[in-house]
């Protein structure tokens, strides 16, 4: 009895930390990316509140919580309610799948360092990561203005065009891991990981999760100085607020996926296992805010003609070689 | 026991929201009626041990086939405002639903009544990914390749249907 009990208690709080690691993450890199831009383009960025402006993300949620929440009047009132929540919802449940660390040992008991090992991890990120288009779309449908109409649309065109190649490019991963749980797949990457084994997916990948995130250069569903600010520009208050946070959960998120998926997760050298997942997440999504610094917006077109006439292509092709060399090899 | 309720749960969430998806006259509420019953549905497999089935039910129903029909909805530039108050089919309309209604139900028992057929599959409990996949590409390797051959007539087709036109006065008019 009292084994299960200790053993419930580290659940909870093990959930509990991991929501307030995440939240607090996507937090600070509002501030990091604020503060790395503004030095990218020789200015101070936000300092007054706090030392070195470390508290401003305390006073945005003020500001945004004490802001009037707006309802357009031709609205469609129950699914521009609903829209920001999806936004969020879809990136948080998705960190249940993400293993961060090594078993630990604590009490006699043995404690995953994920929320849930589902046998079809890689295959639930996908799923919520397409549902993710559905704040997206609705929350511009339903504001009833051409702006928000245009940007849910370049958003969903954006969709249909990354997500096969992405999809295809995991293929790879579970050829060669032989399974979708996302703990086995980093345990498959003890020696090497699948970044260097199999570079073309990772490329492929890394670029799906950057239109998948919504940055530029992807930045179509927003591009503010096109659509003023595309999907979510009849929004106000927090439920602006949740769209926003909702995307810097999503880098969070992403990277995490890119490290298990082809960074060898945990794995490395000297640190302790969740040492290393931290650096490599953080890593990337300094990788996420070097490129927003760096490169301008592709059109819709472009990028449209770009996901299916080379990146799918390409995954396909991957995915026949991939699976020539593992046969090859036995 | 949990399982039982969240099962039966899922069932009747399922049934009805695809009956509102079927009477709703906006297009988007209904594509949201018709999300929530495949989610209802996803549960369903899950709980019935095939969680790669659910998996697949979300990916490709809800996050891709739904999501093209949104596309094409706001392509056409429907408003929240301008949709029409009332049920989508006229009582002309309803005939050929019932009709099929029936039918899909004939079969369905007609089919659970067959006892080889359900004895046939995999064992219940134990479809993982693995057993799944050894289950579908050797015993029902030729069905795979069949329907898989349909979706490439289908594309061919498509790929015709949207064959940009032709210069006019290359071919004499017409």
């Amino acid at each position: 009895m009292t084994e299960q009990l200790i053993m419930l208690a580290l659940i909870l709080i093990k959930l509990v930390l991991v929501f307030a690691v995440v939240l607090s993450m996507a937090a600070y890199l509002v501030l990091a990316e604020r503060k790395l831009l503004a030095r990218m383009q020789l200015r101070y960025g936000p300092n007054r509140a706090g030392p070195g402006g470390m508290i401003q993300p305390l006073a945005d949620v003020i500001k945004l919580l004490t802001k009037e929440d707006f309802i357009p009047a031709t609205a469609d009132r129950g699914l521009f309610l609903l829209a920001p929540g999806l936004s969020a919802l879809t990136a948080l449940l998705t960190f249940a799948v993400i293993p961060f660390g090594p078993t630990l040992e604590l009490f006699g008991q043995k404690l995953p360092m994920v929320v849930c090992d589902l046998n079809i991890g890689l295959l639930y990120f996908l799923a919520l990561s397409s549902l993710a288009g559905y704040g997206l779309a609705l929350g511009g449908w339903a504001s009833n203005s051409k702006y928000s109409l245009l940007g849910s649309i370049r958003g969903l065109s954006q969709l249909i065009s990354y997500e096969l190649a992405m999809g295809l490019s995991v293929v790879p991963v579970v050829m060669m891991a032989k399974s979708f749980s996302l703990t086995d797949i980093v345990m498959a990457q003890a020696q090497i990981p699948f970044a260097l084994l199999n570079p073309p997916a990772f490329l492929i990948f890394l670029i799906s999760i950057f239109a998948e995130s919504k940055r530029t250069p992807f930045d179509l569903p927003e591009a503010e100085n096109e659509l003023v600010a595309g999907f979510h520009t009849e929004y106000s208050g927090m439920r602006f607020g949740l769209f926003f946070v909702g995307e810097y959960i999503n880098m969070v998120i992403l990277s995490s996926m890119l490290t298990v998926l082809f960074l060898g997760g945990w794995h490395g050298p000297w640190l302790p296992g969740i040492a290393w997942f931290m650096i490599k997440v953080l890593a990337i999504c300094f990788l996420f805010i070097w490129v927003r610094g760096s490169l301008p917006r592709l059109r819709y077109d472009q990028l449209m003609n770009f996901g299916w006439k080379v990146l799918m292509p390409l995954a396909l092709l991957n995915v026949l070689i991939t699976g020539a060399c593992l046969l090859g090899m036995g | 026991m949990m399982a039982t309720l969240t099962f039966y749960l899922a069932g009747v969430i399922a049934v009805i929201a695809t009956l509102l998806a079927i009477t709703r006259s906006n297009p988007v509420h209904a594509v949201i009626y018709l999300v929530n019953s495949f989610f209802a549905l996803a549960l369903l497999f899950y709980l019935l041990g095939a969680p790669l089935l659910a998996a697949w039910e979300l990916i490709i129903y809800a996050g891709a086939i739904m999501v093209l029909f949104l596309f094409i909805i706001m392509m056409l530039k429907l408003s929240p405002s301008s949709a029409e108050k009332g049920l989508m089919a006229t009582s002309g309309q309803w005939v050929p639903v019932v009709l099929l209604a029936v039918a899909l139900a004939g079969c369905t028992m007609l089919l659970t009544g067959l006892d080889s057929l359900t004895a046939r599959g995999i064992p219940r409990w134990h479809a993982t990914p693995r057993d799944f996949g050894y289950s579908l590409f050797k015993e029902y390797a030729l069905a795979v390749e069949i329907a898989s051959f349909q979706l490439l007539f289908a594309a061919v087709g498509a790929f015709y249907v949207g064959r940009p036109d032709e210069p006019k006065d290359s071919r004499g008019g017409a």
